[in-house]
């Protein structure tokens, strides 16, 4: 029962357009994430997954499954180390019920 | 030239829709801008509806609002790993139109919102992100949005931009959010067949029950789970402040699994189809952590200005009518000729100040300090209190007399005297 398949297949119910290769997360300072966290709060709690520890120690992000709340961005408040922006206009997800 | 309107409203949600809606009804030329790709598709909600709120602003709302069921029954529980103590409010009452409340899919009721935002007059403009306020010295002049030649100019504009506020924040009016002032809340939407959510909630035609829990779902951490009925679907969630997932490192996604696998509540969902997983905070950091709330040719509407009741599960009914306040201080001016300064923006406030949006809450004013200091509310209590329950209801040949003892014996290990009538106390300042 491995939580990462579980988001992934909640994920997949979910509408959305991607605006490939713009995405609308980013890490400020990749050595900040590595050296400097030791929460690194935003892989436990972001709520779509999009947070992941590389194998080499770097933490990644990748916001296709971004669900635009805004946690990672607000959690990261001992380094202010995520650049946050909404999608481009109709781009992201795209709540069916909301 | 680039085109100037008198207000731009940034965002359609309940908020921008009531404040968009009334300007538009007032004559004033509005500009709406919306960054999903229609009303609603970025929004996210439980979702009840109040009436009352909404009834001032569309009298008829009734008459063709997309809206699920009326709440008939509203339960409280307080869970502890297997059990569940609670109280069930459920009156004929509530069965008599106009109904109080409602609940609703947000992506079907801001549509429809929207469609009388429009109808009035306004003019919207979806998939369109606003990425800046254009500022002339402090004073707000217009937007910049993601499109090309994407700057719009206006007299006022007014931020109904979403519990990020990211367009305040760019412009320095706020700080960024902290993590102890939100709730970070998830939840799905399972449908089911009409027929089987009304025999199991024990509801007929469009009657509807809303269950409030705390309690071991939320793993000590200050939060609530809810379960809403829709016409063809169950809405359960769960939301803890965003300070607490931190401290406490839990994956959202596993803390709804766990509540939904909870012997009360699973039964409740068995058999539904899950058909959507949303995230979304919530600005519950109350009147303490709530921004400025307007300077020159802005104000700050909704979950953009801190407007939720955490306490009473309030927040939409907050946004329309700050959107509406917002907007009949435009009009007022605008009819004396008076200009959209700070000084003059200051009306706003004061209708605030004047409504139960502010009443409520400064009432509340203490409750996130008391909770956030005191997590026993969320974590000892609930244990307790099931296991009051469980060994007064377990017949055993056990007298009734030794366990009460054993009861008051078990609170007393865990909170001791003095503590639980300082809780007491705590509560009863935090509601007064």
């Amino acid at each position: 029962m491995s939580a990462a398949i579980k988001v992934e297949e909640k994920l997949f119910q979910n509408r959305y357009k991607v605006d490939a290769g713009r995405p609308h997360i980013s890490i400020i300072d990749e050595d900040k994430c590595r050296n400097n966290c030791a929460s690194q709060a935003c892989i436990t709690c972001c709520p779509a997954g999009c947070w992941t520890m590389e194998g080499n120690g770097q933490v990644t992000v990748i916001s296709d499954g971004c669900l635009e709340c805004g946690t990672c961005r607000i959690i990261c408040d001992d380094h202010r180390n995520v650049a946050w922006e909404y999608p481009r206009g109709g781009y992201g997800i795209l709540f069916k019920f909301g | 030239m680039a085109e100037k309107f008198d207000v731009i409203v940034v965002g359609a949600g309940p908020s921008g829709n009531s404040a968009a809606l009334k300007l538009a009804e007032a004559g004033l030329s509005v500009l709406q801008i919306e960054r999903g790709e229609s009303p609603g598709s970025k929004n996210v909600q439980g979702a009840i509806l109040y009436s009352d709120a909404l009834e001032k602003l569309i009298p008829d709302f009734r008459d063709d609002a997309p809206l699920e069921r009326h709440v008939i029954e509203q339960r409280m529980w307080v869970l502890d790993d297997d059990s569940f103590v609670g109280t069930h409010y459920r009156s004929d009452s509530f069965n008599k139109e106009p109904y109080n409340r409602y609940t609703m899919i947000r992506s079907q009721f801001d549509k429809w919102f929207s469609e009388r935002v429009q109808k009035a007059g306004a003019l919207l403009i979806c998939e369109t992100t606003v990425s800046n306020l254009l500022l002339d010295g402090n004073r707000v002049v217009g937007i910049q949005t993601d499109r090309e030649g994407g700057e719009i100019y206006a007299d006022a504009v007014i931020l109904a931009d979403g519990v990020n506020s990211l367009l305040a924040k760019k412009a320095g009016f706020h700080p960024e959010l902290e993590p102890k002032n939100v709730a970070l809340a998830v939840k799905e939407i399972h449908f089911m067949p009409q027929e089987l959510i009304e025999q199991r909630f024990n509801v007929k035609d469009d009657e509807g029950v809303v269950i409030e829990m705390v309690g071991k779902i939320t793993k000590g951490m200050m939060g609530t789970g809810f379960l809403y009925t829709n016409r063809e679907s169950v809405t359960i969630g769960v939301g803890c402040m965003l300070s607490d997932f931190k401290k406490q490192k839990i994956t959202p996604f596993e803390l709804l699994e766990q509540m939904k696998e909870h012997p009360s509540i699973k039964p409740l969902i068995q058999g539904g189809e899950m058909k959507e997983y949303t995230a979304h905070l919530i600005p519950e950091g109350g009147y303490k952590a709530m921004p400025d709330l307007y300077g020159e040719g802005w104000m700050i509407v909704g979950d953009a200005g801190m407007f939720v009741n955490a306490v009473h599960r309030e927040g939409s009914n907050l946004a329309m009518t700050t959107g509406m306040h917002a907007a009949n201080t435009l009009i007022e001016l605008n009819a004396e000729g008076l200009p959209f300064s700070k000084a003059n923006l200051k009306r706003y406030k004061a209708k605030l100040d004047e409504s139960f949006v502010m009443k409520d809450m400064k009432k509340y004013k203490n409750m996130p300090d008391v909770f956030h200091t005191n997590p026993q509310f969320f974590n000892d209590y609930p244990e307790l209190i099931s296991n009051a329950a469980r060994t007064m209801l377990t017949v055993d040949g056990v007298d009734k007399k030794t366990k009460e003892r054993q009861i008051g014996k078990s609170f007393r290990q865990r909170r001791s005297i003095f503590g639980m009538v300082k809780d007491t106390f705590k509560l009863w300042r935090a509601f007064e």
